[in-house]
């Protein structure tokens, strides 16, 4: 452990820093409990509603960087003229992201290598280089946790620009990650004092359920497989997965107005619905939902690695939590690699 | 434009309107920006994004050669919501392009071949690209062959140009209308494409054959280009999956590890066996 990149944080020295962050012009976005819930919720001041032993929150940050709806530009039009007017990318929030997991930090990973991937797209470029991500170690997980599973821990530091982890005492052993953990920590260095403690210790553990490069590998040759059919049966196509996904990316572009003014935009979509890949002629290539469900395992665990090099799923659990139907996603992945391709 | 704004359409003036068959037209359009004009370029195969204010964006291959300059073509039905605002514009309007994107037809690689293009009803568009791509370098190919079908006569596209085919000494045209489509006066062959195209047997000696159509034409006239003795390597097509981007992140026409929109639109039959069938 090199100790010159660990420092401490008392607790009582969190306002002052949230202070700071907010005075230099950041937002800061924080786990906010909300009676029995805790979400993400933007935060001007430290207060004791923020939660750093929360489980898992509904919704990820994802729509700090990728917008459920993002506008995309401004036209205007008539008979003979038409303009556009860009957004201005100079007045992007300047984004701190307090407290999220590890497993919401690494989804930074597979977002941006789809949206770098030979075309830069500057909306999520711009929002990403404005954005810190303070991590935050996982005190306790629950039975829909598999971050293990996919090659990523409860205490790991990729994507994080630093990490938190709390110890006995309720202070923060901070791991100071990146040149803007490091621009947090310059910027407040009479807060961080120095590290006397272990950070290991205060770490929960989530079993491993599977091994991702085993089932990467067994998904060759599955497309025909009978268990797509079997584990989608109870699907109704709602897509609640895709929108509490931290690292889904399909979208939708759609205007927004009159054929005078109005903008084009850009928002999440999903390719658990029907209509998503329906050509006009009435032919869809991916007509029943087993097709979709499909896709969606493969996409994430198969064709995203082999294109971009990274896994688009982080083991938060969210979309099994979350599906109205109970459709399991770490226990269907552990079928897959049980039973046969062929009938 | 050194940090590009992918999502940022060209804004282009529709120079001139063609009503080719019913409900289908082609736009002739022109950039607005003289500097974005001066370095756009494309290669037969490719498609963009066209778009109208306030109703979105449609897929469409580009209809015209890149050796025709100073403007791009589009050839598109009347169907969804985009394109029956597009239909509505008329000489002088202003569109939103997007594009190029995906790959090119190989068409260096076919230099001393005989070239053979299948299309069917509203496919002669893409095909049309590169039909006159190929015809403007005419020296470079040896025998030219066109099997062009429609559901009826009226829903043939590109009469004029079909003419111009049909007089020309170095092409050979084959057009043809479903049984029933037919006129009075209807010169051409009656029958599907892929009976015509088996009738008609081509010698697959030496030869490229490139084909675009409905799935159901697609799906009947490999096996036909198979029996008649040609390699899968030696046949083109290109897929039109839906799609919103056009450069690989919106997710929709991904099928198996490829993308219809980067790796595609064209591939040879070699290529879409491997493919789950997912187009």
């Amino acid at each position: 452990m090199a100790t010159e990149n660990y420092k401490l944080l008392k607790k009582e020295s969190l306002p002052a820093l949230f202070d700071k962050l907010t005075a230099s012009g950041k937002t800061i976005y924080a786990p906010v409990k909300n009676g029995d819930k805790t979400e993400f919720d933007v935060v001007t001041k430290y207060s004791n509603d923020i939660n750093d032993e929360y489980i898992q929150t509904v919704q990820s940050l994802k729509g700090t960087v990728f917008p459920k709806v993002e506008k995309l530009f401004d036209y205007k039009s008539d008979k003979t003229d038409t303009s556009i007017q860009e957004v201005d990318f100079s007045k992007f929030p300047q984004n701190v992201l307090w407290g999220l997991h590890p497993c919401d930090a690494a989804a930074f990973r597979p977002l941006d290598a789809t949206f770098r991937w030979d075309y830069d797209d500057k909306y999520f470029l711009t929002r990403m280089k404005l954005t810190t991500v303070v991590g935050l170690s996982c005190s306790k997980h629950d039975d829909y946790c598999f971050c293990s599973s996919v090659d990523i821990s409860p205490a790991s530091g990729d994507g994080s620009d630093i990490l938190l982890t709390k110890n006995k005492t309720g202070d923060y052993l901070v791991e100071i990650i990146t040149e803007k953990g490091q621009e947090v920590y310059d910027m407040s260095k009479d807060l961080f004092g120095e590290i006397s403690d272990d950070k290991e210790s205060y770490i929960t553990v989530v079993p491993k359920k599977f091994d991702l490069t085993e089932l990467n590998k067994n998904l060759d040759g599955s497309f025909e497989a009978p268990y797509w059919l079997a584990q989608s049966m109870r699907c109704i196509g709602c897509g609640a997965c895709a929108y509490v996904c931290p690292t889904c990316t399909c979208f939708d572009l759609q205007d927004e107005g009159s054929a005078n003014k109005g903008s084009r935009i850009k928002c999440w979509d999903s390719c658990g619905f029907g209509h998503f890949t329906l050509h006009t002629s009435g032919h869809n290539p991916r007509e029943t939902q087993s097709q979709r469900w499909r896709q969606r395992i493969l996409h994430k665990f198969s064709y995203m690695p082999d294109r971009i090099k990274v896994f688009g799923c982080v083991g938060c659990g969210r979309c099994s939590r979350a599906c109205p139907v109970d459709m399991n996603i770490s226990e269907n992945l552990i079928k897959i690699m049980e039973e046969p391709k062929n009938e | 434009m050194s940090n590009p704004n992918i999502y940022k359409p060209y804004l282009m003036k529709v120079e001139e309107v063609t009503e080719e068959a019913p409900f289908v037209k082609t736009f002739r359009l022109k950039f607005t920006n003289e500097e974005e004009a001066a370095k756009f370029n494309f290669r037969a195969g490719q498609f963009g994004e066209y778009s109208v204010a306030g109703e979105g964006e449609s897929t469409f291959c580009i209809a015209s050669s890149p050796t025709r300059e100073g403007y791009i073509e589009c050839t598109f039905r009347e169907t969804g919501r985009v394109t029956s605002a597009l239909a509505n514009k008329e000489e002088g309007e202003i569109i939103g392009f997007r594009g190029p994107y995906g790959n090119t037809f190989p068409i260096d690689d076919w230099k001393g071949k005989n070239l053979l293009f299948i299309a069917g009803g509203i496919a002669l568009p893409p095909m049309r690209c590169v039909i006159w791509n190929c015809l403007d370098l005419r020296e470079n190919f040896k025998d030219f062959t066109i099997v062009y079908g429609a559901k009826n006569v009226n829903d043939l596209v590109y009469k004029h140009e079909l003419k111009e085919w049909e007089d020309r000494p170095d092409v050979k045209l084959i057009t043809t209308v479903d049984p029933g489509g037919e006129t009075p006066d209807w010169k051409g062959e009656i029958g599907f494409v892929p009976t015509v195209l088996e009738k008609a047997a081509p010698s697959a000696e030496n030869t490229i054959a490139i084909v675009c159509g409905p799935p159901i034409m697609i799906k009947y006239t490999f096996p036909i280009l198979e029996k008649l003795g040609f390699k899968d390597t030696d046949i083109f097509t290109t897929l039109e999956n839906r799609m919103k981007c056009g450069f690989g992140k919106c997710g929709r026409c991904n099928v198996g590890k490829v993308y219809i929109c980067k790796d595609g639109p064209v591939f040879t039959y070699a290529e879409l066996k491997k493919l789950p069938a997912e187009y």
